[in-house]
């Protein structure tokens, strides 16, 4: 009995660091497969022209990453300025104001909208948001744009990106003891300033992360953004032009033009600054949360 | 048995004076709880004399915390229970009024079972009543948090540290600084909610006498489940069970010679 017990904890103990192993070497297997892939191109370019340049011309060799790069971004920047206020105000009224009954109906709509397939997220923006960006928005500000834009993609990816967000903010904001906002209100505070003061305050590293994943997640986002974007080399910063985001780029062409030399490895590189921004939003925001901690 | 006589001695003077002061601060009348079809206090009528100390006591889940509430309307936070009836604080009825809740809140000041401190400083932490009151006098709150922390016995043990987070204190310690916060803002009300329920003796000890003192100044209301404190600090006595006030009045005679079955079970099973 007790040999077997002490059998059980061994294997058990096995089977949790080997899993671990497995989760933390899997990325490292991917970032290094990619790189291995895409070194071809370093032969004839340098790693800052690769980054840095605009000019896109794969029949003559040429690879700048750069409108790729900053497309996504562009994208996800947008994306995140329509998610952070939308998901913060309803993660707020859902948890601290609303009746328990809005929460048990507002439960399984967001898990509904979470579980959606990206691709009919495309399929609605085709058929809402770029003909209201090019019918109303554009002509609003002046402007004309095919609805295929940096702003559609925005759209698209921030409606995607709601349910997720708002989903980890709530968990978030539940964690608050009512004792606390009971102590905050006794002290004469309002409703409002209870929330401000011990919810949000209470809560910065929950928050940041919450927006961090969702901002890594639209990061790399591919189908629905694909499909109303655009997809045109552009780095005009206008948001009512196309813009070609780096994922989309891979999607549209892997696998294609292999006639092209050096566009196999081409596309390996834009997987492997997929894997590094990424990375880097990451732990960026680690950081960002490691700081709040400490205050 | 033998503390009850001796503070029964000391007390019969002071209960004649409540009786015939009669000043009460607070009148509930006519209370009920509901939460669904759970009746949780059952028409509670009750006083409560003015600067005394007047102690709640009675099987858990009889609803001591949810009266606490309905007095500092935080009643309001939990969407789920239904509340009627009447609470007069000097003749307004709270309960039944829209006018200017968070000042209304600030003349009651809370200590629950346990602290919860802001997730602030422990500066600000005392600080954050006064700043919400208007109070923007640096001097005038750096004077009232030394103050305030002096009177719970604190501020030695924090005043090189006040800057720091108020969560990396001692229970203890946390208890007395929500004790100071809540003095900050002039109550006139203090609800104590088994507030020495995690301390050690000693803090509660320093928590008690502290009570004792603040009766000049205060009215308190204390929930607790330990028999010999409330044998040491009532000034008066209310005997709650299952949602309904079972008995009411001084120490002496609900201690010495209950009325009721229920509160003599209470009793006994209590020491
Ligand atoms: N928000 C609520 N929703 C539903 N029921 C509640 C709610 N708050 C309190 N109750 C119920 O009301 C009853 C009284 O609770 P309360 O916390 O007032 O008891 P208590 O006398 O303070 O007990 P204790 O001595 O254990 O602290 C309990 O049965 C509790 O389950
Ligand atoms: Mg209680």
């Amino acid at each position: 009995m007790q040999i077997r017990r002490i059998f059980l904890d061994k294997v058990n103990g096995f089977w949790m660091v080997f899993s671990m192993i497995t989760i933390l070497i899997i990325p490292f297997i991917i970032g290094v497969g990619l790189y291995l892939k895409a070194a071809p191109l370093f032969e004839n370019q340098s790693l800052l022209k690769l980054i840095f340049s605009s000019s896109w011309a794969p029949s003559t060799g040429e690879f700048g990453f750069w409108p790729f790069i900053t497309g996504s971004l562009y994208v996800t920047l947008l994306s995140f300025l329509f998610t952070a206020p939308v998901c913060l105000f309803a993660a707020i009224y859902l948890t601290q104001f609303s009746s328990p009954g809005l929460i048990r109906v507002m439960h399984p709509v967001i898990d509904v909208l979470a579980g959606l397939p990206s691709v009919i997220y495309g399929v609605w923006g085709i058929l809402v948001i770029v003909p209201f960006v090019s019918d109303y928005a554009a002509p609003f500000f002046g402007t004309s744009s095919s609805g295929y834009s940096v702003l559609s993609g925005g759209i698209v990816l921030a409606v995607m990106c709601i349910p997720y967000t708002l989903n980890m903010l709530i968990e978030v904001f539940n964690t608050v003891p009512n004792g606390l906002k009971e102590a905050s209100l006794s002290l004469g505070a309002t409703m409002w300033e209870s929330v401000k003061h011990v919810v949000i305050r209470g809560n910065y590293p929950g928050i940041i992360s919450a927006y961090g994943l969702g901002i890594a997640k639209a990061f790399g986002e591919t189908i629905a953004v694909m499909m109303v974007v655009g997809n045109m080399v552009n780095t005009s910063g206008n948001p009512f032009e196309a813009a070609y985001p780096l994922p989309a780029l891979i999607a549209n062409n892997y696998g294609e033009m292999l006639s092209i030399p050096m566009y196999n490895a081409a596309l390996m590189f834009a997987a492997f600054l997929l894997f590094i921004i990424i990375l880097m939003i990451n732990l960026f925001f680690r950081y960002l949360i490691h700081k709040t901690k400490r205050q | 048995m033998e503390l009850i006589e001796t503070k029964t001695n000391n007390k019969v003077l002071a209960s004649k004076q409540i009786v015939s002061e009669a000043s009460s601060i607070l009148r509930v009348k006519d209370l009920n709880v509901f939460a669904g079809h759970h009746h949780i206090l059952k028409n509670v009528e009750l006083e409560i004399p003015r600067n005394k100390i007047t102690v709640l006591i009675g099987p858990s889940g009889c609803g001591k915390t949810t009266l606490l509430k309905c007095i500092n309307k935080l009643t309001d936070l939990y969407k789920e229970l239904k509340v009627s009836g009447s609470i007069f604080i000097d003749k307004d009825d709270i309960l039944n009024t829209d006018t200017n809740i968070p000042a209304l809140r600030q003349k009651m000041g809370l200590l629950s079972q346990r602290p919860y401190p802001l997730p602030v400083s422990i500066y600000k932490n005392v600080a954050y009543g006064l700043k919400l009151k208007g109070v923007r006098d640096k001097k005038l709150i750096d004077f009232s948090v030394e103050k305030h922390l002096r009177e719970v016995g604190l501020w030695e043990e924090v005043k090189n540290r006040l800057n720091s987070p108020a969560t990396r204190l001692s229970i203890g310690q946390q208890q007395r600084l929500c004790l100071a916060r809540g003095l900050a803002v002039k109550p006139s009300i203090i609800l104590a909610d088994e507030p020495t329920s995690s301390l050690d003796p000693i803090s509660s000890k320093i928590i008690e006498n502290l009570f004792k003192d603040l009766t000049k100044h205060y009215t308190i209301i204390l929930v607790t489940h330990v028999l010999r404190q409330a044998i040491r600090l009532a000034d008066h006595v209310i005997f709650m069970n299952d949602g309904e006030i079972i008995e009411q009045g001084s120490p002496e005679i609900l201690f010495k010679s209950p009325k009721t079955e229920q509160l003599r079970a209470y009793l006994v099973d209590g020491n």
